[in-house]
């Protein structure tokens, strides 16, 4: 039921600015689709968290970011090509440069008190999309160390 | 495989100023340049990358045998596809299928290389990401058509005035303040509802959500100093683009 009156509008226009996004990146061919589709699921959970689960936009993104890093792990190792491909086009719709650019707006209007509310959240949401990609990386790094080892043993 | 310090030093440091030019993070560059030189039979290497420098020091297997070598990075963009072709690179060097001269000549190949997709592809993509961005920011339909001209117009004007002037912080003024007469003229003849969601979908290619992202990412590596260097770029950034629309708000 929970996913019933989820209206489609937040699923396509993420996949495809991400795509677009992809293109202007400069990604190889083939990676064009996947990266989109890496931004959508993004989106959609972030989405989801917030509308449905009502989460704060804070963990929302960190769960997101956590789910994207993952996808891109996987993708990036299935074309043997590095992580940041997926990764960097996959944060793009979460990414708070609207944000940014906000708190810049307000600051430059004289409004120092919402510029600085809004420059936190920033730094916090960027925060977590860094958090979501490193927890995910360190995850990677220690189950491959585990491979490694078990390769050398056997 | 053996090889001389100082062509070692030149390949590591081409391929490390390539990745790094090209939106690489701090660590891959490191890493990069490091397993290249060690598929090279070196005693130890020793790296300190920036954003705006990278220094490299290698250390022969005999004493005296030592290389430092420093060069300046001056300009920093987004071209993925040339960090996957000198990581397709530093993985064949260190499988041995490659001896250092081919390795220098071919990374040299990709530093040159052009961008996959012409120009007018890209300006394209990105009127579209930038209306589909103010659609999904919650804009309806009509701010989607705006947005796509906006955006495209100003993904244009950033590249030719860049090409122009060389200085990033004015050119990203120069835009968002086209940005946002453009956006509010839309609003005006009634092509828009939402004058945020226009601006913020069009300003969207220039807007520096992934340097602030990889600033903090480097911040936790424990790459201080790039971290707060990339921090600042990301800040200026942000500056001249909500400069650039607060001018146009505030005056019209």
């Amino acid at each position: 039921m929970i996913f019933l009156d989820l209206d489609l509008k937040p699923l396509y226009s993420s996949l495809i600015a991400t795509m677009a996004f992809g293109i202007i990146f400069n990604v190889p061919k083939k990676t064009i689709t996947s990266g989109g589709i890496i931004g959508m699921l993004g989106w959609s959970i972030y989405t989801w968290l917030i509308d449905v689960l009502k989460y704060e936009m804070v963990s929302a993104t960190l769960v997101a970011a956590f789910f994207v890093a993952n996808f891109s792990q996987v993708l990036a190792r299935y074309h043997k090509i590095p992580v940041t491909v997926f990764s960097i086009s996959g944060i793009i719709p979460l990414v708070p440069g609207g944000l940014a650019y906000d708190t810049m707006r307000n600051f430059v209007e004289n409004d120092y008190l919402t510029g600085v509310r809004l420059g936190t959240k920033t730094l916090l949401i960027s925060g977590a999309i860094a958090f979501g990609l490193i927890i995910s990386g360190v995850i990677s790094q220690t189950i491959r160390g585990k491979e490694r080892n078990y390769v050398k043993e056997s | 495989m053996k090889a001389d310090i100082s062509e070692i030093i030149e390949v590591c440091l081409l391929a490390g100023k390539i990745i790094l030019s090209n939106g690489g993070e701090t660590y891959r560059v490191e890493d990069t340049m490091i397993r290249i030189a060690q598929s090279y039979s070196v005693k130890e290497v020793y790296s300190f990358v920036t954003p705006t420098g990278i220094f490299l020091t290698v250390q022969g297997e005999n004493k005296g045998q030592e290389q430092t070598k420093f060069i300046r990075i001056f300009e920093r963009s987004i071209d993925l596809n040339k960090v996957v072709l000198v990581n397709d690179i530093s993985r064949r060097i260190c499988n041995g299928s490659l001896t250092i001269d081919e390795a220098y000549e071919k990374l040299l190949e990709i530093e040159n290389q052009k961008h996959l997709y012409p120009k007018w592809i890209q300006i394209i993509a990105a009127a579209i990401a930038t209306g589909f961005f103010a659609l999904m920011f919650g804009g309806d339909w009509k701010d989607y058509l705006s947005a796509f001209i906006t955006g495209g117009i100003g993904f244009v004007v950033f590249i030719y005035i860049h090409r122009l002037v060389r200085v990033k912080f004015f050119t990203e003024i120069i835009t968002s303040t086209i940005i946002g007469l453009i956006s509010v003229f839309f609003l005006k003849i009634g092509l828009g509802n939402h004058l945020e969601k226009i601006v913020v979908g069009s300003i969207m290619p220039m807007v520096p959500g992934v340097q602030i992202t990889n600033a903090v990412r480097d911040l936790m590596a424990g790459d201080l100093v790039s971290g707060v260097a990339r921090g600042s770029e990301a800040l200026i950034t942000a500056l001249a683009i909500g400069t650039g629309i607060a001018v146009v708000i505030s005056f019209l």
